[in-house]
């Protein structure tokens, strides 16, 4: 579990986040949900440490990570995967050298043959398992957050941190990799975070959902009762997306059956 | 950089792979360089030297002197502030708009660590190696070209290369070829690792990188001379 407490984080004057207190829990999604620029990304590199926070504190099971020490710093960050908005794969090496980068680099106590039989399982994990000789510029974009779930997982992580994994994503691979996160989430039973603005992420895989608008948290709950938040800038946030207009318009004029038509005929019809 | 840095294996491994990297995709152009340096040198003494009684020995003479003292370590770490000193910048560069850096740091890497200091490490390695191989084949070249265009006789050539040889001019060279390479790679990192942006800024970097290690070298290479010499 990693408790967020009264987070402040400035720019040049420019307050960002604005006092951000908030649980993110273990062996759930927890999604971080907003607009762009509402301080989603700022509050997850303050998180993982790539950024320090101005005001307030990060313990990641009790441990104390702003502030410390820079050897427990370095322990917590060894226990945390991330999945980087472009994948942040090494060019220079192989998909399956990339799942083996941290092994090698962090625990220098596993065998060749080891890290070898590590990195078969995981890309077996994310259904790569025919990939590993190909070069990171010859595999498509999925397949690259895929390899970025592989690297993540493969030194047993603790915490695993997505920063928007479907950007950039048909909406069938999306929802994949969703599936693919909330799988590794449960069966490892980690600490999960997603950066995310994308809906079908928040009905499909929200456990836990934290809002964010104009560097403050609005609300959070979960999926089941997101739909009926009565924040008027979440509402605004949700039903923005044209699908759920089209819906509502839909449900209007024709009631429930006429979302169940609406349902069963193709995109390009709505 | 140098706090909490990675394993000595690890580091090891990096500067093998970074040495290679520098020095040995570098022979050719370094090799070019020096023959055509010392040819063009060999070439124009000949052709200022017009007096009679200065005998034609001198041809070599100069031609060791000039491309052992200034050529060849400064005009070789030149070309290689262009060479390495733009991969440097532009690799580094590419990595942090990429995340990679990010990535790295995550996992609790030491970044500069792991990625600035093999590639120092190798430039202050292979550039002395690198000016050595300049020398001799400058030398070489003023040979060639002295002798095929029959400004110089093989004998006289030879007799002025090894005329008033001064030892300690080879380790000044040696000097500022170290001195030029963590200068290279010291700015080049510097320029790539910060870098914020996207593409042009990895650009910019790159140039940057190269126009700042050259003036730097210039300044340092009349820094050395006033005092080593």
């Amino acid at each position: 579990m990693i408790e967020i407490s009264n987070i402040e984080k400035s720019f040049d004057g420019n307050q960002v986040l604005k006092g951000i207190s908030c649980t993110l829990e273990t062996g759930k999604c927890n999604l971080l949900l907003g607009g762009s620029g509402t301080g989603k990304s700022v509050l997850l590199s303050c998180i993982v440490g790539l950024m320090k926070p101005d005001i307030g504190s990060i313990t990641f099971d009790g441990t104390m990570f702003t502030n410390s020490k820079v050897d427990i710093r370095q322990e917590i960050r060894r226990k945390i995967g991330m999945l980087f908005q472009g994948s942040a794969l090494f060019d220079s090496m192989t998909v399956a050298k990339n799942v083996e980068f941290p092994l090698e680099m962090l625990t220098p106590e596993m065998t060749p043959e080891e890290r070898r039989d590590r990195v078969e399982f995981c890309l077996k994990r994310v259904g790569l398992e025919n990939a590993g000789n190909k070069m990171p510029s010859e595999i498509s974009g999925g397949m690259k957050k895929r390899v970025g779930i592989a690297r993540a997982i493969a030194p047993n992580c603790t915490y695993l941190f997505c920063d928007e994994p479907n950007s950039g994503l048909d909406p069938a691979t999306s929802i994949k990799i969703d599936e693919l996160i909330q799988e590794i989430t449960h069966e490892y039973n980690i600490t999960t975070t997603i950066i995310t603005h994308d809906m079908n992420s928040v009905v499909g895989i929200g456990d836990h959902i934290i809002f964010l608008h104009k560097g403050k948290k609005l609300w959070d709950g979960d999926k089941e009762h997101i739909l009926n938040a009565e924040v008027p800038e979440l509402r605004e946030f949700i039903f923005s997306s044209s699908l759920v207009r089209a819906a509502k318009r839909v449900e209007q004029e024709d009631g429930p059956a006429g979302l169940q038509h609406l349902a069963a005929e193709p995109l390009s019809e709505v | 950089m140098l706090s909490r840095s990675e394993r000595f294996k690890v580091l090891w491994r990096r500067f093998f792979e970074e040495a290679t990297n520098i020095g040995v995709n570098s022979l050719f152009v370094v090799g070019l360089v020096a023959v055509f340096i010392g040819a063009v040198t060999c070439v124009q003494i000949a052709y200022n030297l017009t007096n009679p009684l200065i005998p034609k020995s001198t041809i070599g003479y100069m031609v060791r002197e000039m491309t052992v003292l200034e050529m060849a370590p400064t005009l070789t770490s030149i070309v290689l502030a262009g060479k390495v000193g733009s991969s440097i910048a532009g690799g580094l560069g590419t990595m942090r708009i990429t995340e990679q850096i990010s990535a790295l740091e995550v996992m609790g890497i030491n970044s500069s660590s792991y990625l600035v200091l093999p590639r120092i490490l190798a430039s202050m390695f292979m550039f002395p190696l690198l000016v050595i191989l300049a020398m001799a084949l400058a030398i070489i070249g003023g040979y060639l070209a002295g002798t095929l265009t029959g400004n110089i006789t093989p004998q006289d050539y030879i007799e002025g290369i090894r005329s008033d040889f001064v030892p300690y001019n080879i380790l000044f060279a040696l000097i500022k070829a170290v001195v030029f390479a963590f200068i290279i790679s010291g700015v080049s990192a510097f320029k790539g690792f910060y870098t914020e942006g996207g593409a042009l800024e990895v650009g910019t970097a790159s140039t940057d990188a190269v126009t700042n290690s050259i003036i730097a070298i210039l300044i340092a290479d009349f820094v050395l001379a006033a005092v080593l010499l």
